[in-house]
């Protein structure tokens, strides 16, 4: 049997675990929250943990796309990156899979062959973890980026409607001439 | 950035050891860590000064002395007992909390973010614990089986921690078999904190800003109305029309009242627009203030005191022109002010009358004693009576969906004018998923005086809730606007769409109304109030 077929029939019960160690890494209470509101707008968090960690799981037993599974493991890393984790806690639940996969197929990792499978789909997931950190950098570039732009949409406004800000019309003669060319400018 | 300490740079073999268990310490013994991108800066000395508000200060939440005055501890007792005397609802609301949960999983800061002590029976079991420990006798004795503890430094740092991390949305209170209202709880919490000089300057630079000049950007008489200027000239660049508004003109029928925000920011500016090309449209007569020009009120985010200062200049400025009634705005906490607290602590007006719409006829009894109509109650009335001449089809390229903003929806009940009013003006309009809208509308996160940058995280986090609604209908319809009727949302919610669903854009209901008002002697119209083109070009498909 291939590591993969082992893995497929395994897929609900490496979930359920899977999804509990997410939950765990949240503080008390909001485990149980999480995992119990089944209701998608009621609990967007726990329902996108759902999501994202079947498309991942789909993807390493070759019955989804990678592109979902991007999509999903993007949209949950944008949530880690506004709750209160650091940057490696934000993306570490993808190593909480390698480690259930490591307890859950112990005997199966024994036979012949298995642990080299086992190996390549690693290598799959690390791809994943390297994808996932430059979605957590993204959105929290973003995040800064958002508080620059709040702060100069105001700025901007005061200072225009001041009158103290110069705008170009497009008319204007000095858009004839390429002002961008240093040479036209004596 | 998160929590950048030593011990949390882990490396990749030691990540797979990790126990993912939280620590199972009691809550009353975690004490709170303000990173950046979770607290808001402190009110600078000089706006508490100008205010006459106790205990100004230089300091930072982060330090870890906060130079709190000597006396601290019995200011806030006094504090405490002073209020429980006072408002009787804060007794109740000590009292009665049977800790059944139903409000536990109702607040968008737990369901964003998942901290316990956002639940709203923990946020308020903050206070009152402190409240158990040294007023209830069962408290006294028994302890800490009573829930009760004592009053330390690390409380009210936490009290500054989480009654700054409640929007005072009211969402929970819609839960509560017992009506408990944990936004009542967080404004009492944030008064303690006040007579400690523990404010937010956010908060208090608006209100020593309304205070000293009317509104909260501190905009004098003059600045205001050349800001109108620009706006009355964009008017007239994209709809032919010219239109001349009147400022603190006495004897006009009308004192029309907005926040600020509407005339100085994108994009409350083209609900502003809307309002004038409306009232002109109409030869209604109206006058703008430049004195009462703020329906904002962050007094509300202070103490009841400061809500009545501050609201009491609407009233006097009305009296001063001697009009007959008032209209305001969009505007979101505004209405919860003019409606729970205004006619109470300002009122009766009796110097104004009972509004009656001229141009309809209709007698807005539900104003009768605080003589101010919603600007949505006022032209739903107008549809309603067939008087005025829409084009809908110039919104058409606009897929709207509509966001109840908290205060009027839950503190005053306005969900079907809004949505009339949008069915009227635009041909595209789908509903968000039932309990994400009226009553259980989602707070944008950011109201209540925390729609600052520096608690941007935050505000990402709590308004996880709303803007993943959105995605829901932009995913499925292609909805590519965010309709609201409240200024802090407009500023808030466009923040929060770029970061989770970039494609859409927020929109006030008189933009729309804006778009699709046919007025008499307007030029042929190829742009919206915007200035974008009216119709997406041949070929070009917005609807994604
Ligand atoms: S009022 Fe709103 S923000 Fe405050 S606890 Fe209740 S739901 Fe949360
Ligand atoms: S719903 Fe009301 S009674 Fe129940 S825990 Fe919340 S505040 Fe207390």
């Amino acid at each position: 049997m291939k590591l993969i077929n082992i893995l497929s029939e395994k897929k609900e019960i490496v979930l359920k675990k899977w999804f509990d160690k997410i939950a765990a890494s949240y503080p008390v209470n909001a485990p149980s929250f999480l995992k119990n509101q089944k209701n998608q707008f009621a609990n967007p968090v726990g329902y996108t943990i759902e999501e994202t960690i079947e498309a991942v799981l789909d993807v390493l037993i070759n019955e989804g796309t990678d592109k979902k599974a991007q999509e999903f493991l993007d949209r949950f890393v944008q949530v880690r990156a506004v709750q209160d984790f650091t940057p490696s806690r934000a993306v570490d639940f993808l190593f909480m899979l390698k480690q259930l996969m490591k307890d859950e197929l112990k005997d199966e990792l024994q036979e012949k062959g298995m642990y080299e499978e086992f190996l390549l789909m690693e290598s799959r997931i690390d791809r994943m973890v390297l994808a996932s950190f430059e979605s957590y950098l993204k959105y929290r570039e973003k995040i800064y980026e958002l508080r620059v732009n709040e702060f100069k949409n105001m700025a901007f406004r005061l200072l225009e409607r001041a009158n103290l800000t110069f705008e170009f019309k497009d008319d204007d003669p000095a858009f004839e001439k390429d002002v961008s060319d240093s040479d036209n400018v004596k | 950035m998160p929590n950048e300490s030593k011990s949390d740079e882990l490396k990749q073999d030691e990540l797979v050891k990790i126990d993912y268990k939280p620590p199972k310490k009691d809550w009353m013994d975690t004490p709170v860590h303000f990173r950046h991108g979770t607290y808001i800066y402190p009110a600078k000395a000089k706006n508490l000064t100008y205010l006459g508000l106790p205990n100004p200060r230089e300091w930072s939440p982060a330090d870890e002395d906060w130079k709190l005055p000597d006396n601290w501890k019995d200011i806030i007792l006094n504090g405490m007992k002073e209020r429980l005397d006072k408002y009787r609802s804060f007794k109740v609301f000590m009292d009665i909390c049977v800790r059944c949960g139903a409000c536990a999983d109702k607040c968008h800061f737990f369901i964003g973010g998942g901290d316990p002590k956002n639940m709203p029976v923990l946020r308020a079991e903050l206070i009152r614990s402190v409240y158990k420990g040294n007023f209830t006798a069962a408290g006294k004795i028994l302890g800490r089986l009573n829930g009760a503890r004592g009053l330390t430094k690390d409380v009210i740092k936490e009290w500054f921690y989480y009654f700054y991390q409640c929007t005072e949305c009211r969402r929970c209170s819609v839960f509560c078999p017992y009506g408990i209202d944990t936004a009542e709880i967080t404004m009492m919490g944030r008064e303690l904190l006040t007579l400690l000089g523990c404010n937010v300057n956010w908060v208090i630079e608006p209100v020593a800003n309304c205070y000293r000049t009317g509104n909260h950007l501190g905009i004098q008489p003059h600045a205001l109305k050349d800001m109108f200027e620009m706006l009355l000239d964009d008017i007239q660049d994209r709809t032919g029309v010219k239109i001349e508004p009147t400022f603190n003109r006495k004897g006009a029928e009308i004192l029309f009242v907005t926040p600020s925000a509407d005339y100085f920011a994108d994009p409350g500016i083209y609900t502003c627009m809307g309002y004038l090309m409306l009232f002109h449209e109409l030869g209604l007569d109206y006058t703008w203030s430049t004195y009462a020009s703020e329906g904002g009120n962050f007094g509300l985010f202070t103490s009841h005191e400061m809500i009545k200062r501050l609201n009491a200049k609407i009233y006097a400025e009305a009296k001063r022109l001697g009009v007959k009634w008032i209209i305001g705005g969009e505007c979101g906490h505004m209405w919860r002010v003019m409606h729970q607290y205004m006619d109470t602590m300002n009122g009766p007006a009796d110097f104004l009358e009972e509004p009656v719409s001229p141009i309809t006829g209709t007698r807005f009894e539900n104003a009768k004693s605080t003589k101010m109509v919603h600007i949505t109650e006022f032209t739903a009335d107008l549809i309603k009576n067939n008087k005025l001449k829409l084009d809908p089809g110039r919104n058409d390229k606009l897929r709207i969906t509509f966001h109840d903003s908290c205060n009027p929806a839950r503190a005053m009940g306005i969900l079907e004018e809004p949505r009339y009013i949008i069915k009227n003006v635009c041909n595209n309009f789908f509903e968000m998923p039932e309990n994400t809208i009226r009553e259980q509308t989602f707070c944008c996160a950011g109201g209540a005086g925390l729609g600052t940058d520096e608690m941007m995280e935050i505000r990402m986090r709590g308004g996880m809730p709303r803007a993943n609604a959105v995605k829901h209908v932009h995913d499925k319809h292609g909805v590519n606007r965010l309709t609201c009727m409240c200024a802090i949302d407009r500023a808030t919610l466009s923040t929060l769409m770029e970061y989770w669903v970039p494609d859409v854009k927020v929109t006030g209901i008189h933009e729309l109304v804006a778009n699709a008002l046919v007025m008499k002697g307007e030029k042929e119209r190829v742009v919206d109030i915007r200035g974008e083109a009216l119709k997406e070009k041949k070929g070009e498909d917005n609807v994604r």
